[in-house]
């Protein structure tokens, strides 16, 4: 019998900093998020004090040029931000994996051809993608916004996404796998999709920061969330004409989406150390 | 009736050069058989071509018989439990995010063999001097040699009648081959062994029969021992005369 003179495997390690550091930004905005759902300081669209009131007990962020609680529009902001950058993610992440697998499993020809036109959508920025597909669509509201930035981002997963499944199929563990018997449905869900998944997470969370930046430009420019919903785009905007006079109508929700594209930046990487096997034992 | 046989195959990926040219071969039940060449001789091409993982450009393989036929789900499904492969390289022939647990018990899976998968793994790694405790382990945890036994285990795992080998050991150092040599050559009192290598030294120990292509065509075969001690063909003679001896 042989002895194992194996690493010894250490334990998941739950003391990741940047993982613990990505949760509790995230958390943050995802409890802040949930929290609009059932309780706000003041009402969002309502006035609430004198225009341009800077922060005090009574409003902790100050008042807008209406007059409305400042800090209640950025915790709706949270809420806006965090369903745009889940919807537009799962859009690209669907859109752009299925598109990915399809181009690493088909004949050069079609590769070549769906390699090019992933390489020509790439070259256009996201947000001018985004703005072409919310100008085609007749209205520009919340559901737009998050379907044109979905499509924006799945050119870029498509492609990542055809280069990695393309590597993995070259691996011995893939003919192994044939040979074992397994399908190929099979083994893309088997074997494909865990080997590329931790990169594609780093991935999705920079799309998802990129995600909520585009809807905050969008809305910036009037295309994305109409008034009166609290996009931070939209607060930015609004504190455009009042930035000497009122600095924090532009600082806060800046912070806040700095904080939030940090924060699942941070956390992806803690989770990629986490799920892969590889790195864990390290 | 013969377990696997090859009759005048010829494979080229374009129509200018023919990696594999007439080549046939018979393989009966018990056999122990070297394909020995050099590089680009085509014997992983026929490796391939054996594991109906490519189909040759002309002639025939039976199996049993029967036809290998890749797209015969039916006929496939019977096949890859009679015959399973062992790669040259033990850190990328194990998938690094699976644990030996599942991918040992891989085959059983596929080919929804019945019984505990658990008991069957565990006997498996016992067979090729593994401890069953290892179940929950990744590749990365182990050794060249403890990967190379683990490969060995799923490819015994669903009790094939014919294992094949790609240079199976040529990627492990030197004590660490002569282990899995020695494993292989005990696997092979059980079931019928392919082993596809360059190392006329390995062949020699392991295979009582021997096969020696040279771009693409089988140049001399028989038995190990009388080709090792009369070789005929000019480029045997080459191969031997090329085996590393220690200096007088």
């Amino acid at each position: 019998m042989t002895t194992l003179d194996v690493i010894s495997p250490k334990r998941r390690s739950h003391g990741s900093v940047t993982l613990w550091a990505g949760l509790a930004l995230v958390g943050l905005h995802i409890a802040i998020g949930l929290l609009t759902l059932v309780w706000t300081p003041y009402d969002p669209t309502g006035m609430s004090g004198g225009r341009l009131e800077a922060p005090s007990w009574l409003h902790w962020a100050g008042t807008d040029r209406l007059g409305r609680d400042f800090l209640t529009q950025i915790m709706v902001g949270s809420r806006i931000a965090l369903i745009v950058g889940t919807g537009a993610v799962a859009i690209g992440a669907a859109l752009g994996v299925t598109l990915g697998i399809l181009a690493a499993f088909a004949s050069k020809l079609l590769d070549d051809a769906l390699a090019a036109t992933l390489d020509i959508l790439i070259a256009f920025p996201t947000l001018l993608i985004a703005m072409l597909v919310v100008a085609a669509s007749d209205t520009a509201n919340l559901a737009s916004a998050i379907i044109a930035i979905g499509i924006a981002l799945s050119a870029i997963v498509a492609r990542l996404t055809r280069i990695l499944v393309k590597r993995v199929l070259l691996m011995d563990f893939i003919t192994a796998a044939r040979t074992s018997g397994s399908s190929w449905p099979a083994i893309v869900f088997g074997h494909v999709l865990p080997n590329i998944w931790p990169t594609l997470s780093v991935n999705f969370a920079l799309q998802f920061g990129l995600a909520v930046i585009a809807e905050a430009s969008l809305s910036y420019l009037g295309l994305g969330a109409p008034p009166p919903n609290a996009s931070w785009g939209r607060l930015l905007q609004e504190a455009q004409g009042t930035v000497y006079t009122a600095p924090i109508g532009a600082i806060a929700p800046g912070i806040a989406l700095v904080s939030l594209v940090i924060g699942i930046n941070l956390l992806a990487d803690g989770l990629r150390d986490s799920i892969d096997p590889t790195r864990r034992a390290r | 009736m013969s377990l696997l046989s090859v009759q005048d195959v010829t494979f080229s990926y374009n129509a200018s050069k023919r990696v594999l040219d007439g080549v046939s071969l018979t393989i009966e039940p018990g056999d122990s058989i070297g394909l020995v060449g050099e590089s680009g001789s085509g014997k992983t091409t026929l490796l391939r071509l054996l594991l109906g993982l490519t189909r040759p450009s002309s002639g025939s393989i039976t199996f049993n018989g029967t036809p290998l036929d890749p797209r015969s789900a039916r006929f496939m499904r019977d096949y890859r439990r009679q015959v399973q492969v062992v790669f040259q390289d033990p850190y990328s022939s194990l998938d690094p995010r699976q644990a030996v647990l599942s991918i040992v018990s891989e085959p059983l899976r596929a080919l929804r063999i019945p019984g505990d998968h658990r008991q069957m793994v565990s006997d498996a790694l016992a067979s090729v001097g593994l401890e069953r405790n290892i179940l929950g382990r990744y590749p990365h945890e182990f050794s060249g040699g403890q990967r190379q036994r683990i490969a060995i285990a799923r490819a015994i795992v669903a009790g094939p009648s014919l294992l094949l080998a790609d240079e199976a050991v040529s990627a492990l150092d030197l004590s660490t081959r002569i282990r899995i040599v020695d494993l292989l050559k005990s696997l092979s009192e059980q079931m019928t062994l392919v082993f596809v290598s360059h190392d006329l030294g390995v062949v020699a120990a392991l295979c009582q029969k021997i096969v020696i292509l040279e771009k693409g065509r089988i140049v001399e075969a028989g038995a190990t021992a009388s080709i090792l001690a009369n070789p005929q063909h000019p480029y045997t003679q080459r191969l031997l005369s090329s085996v590393p001896r220690m200096p007088a």
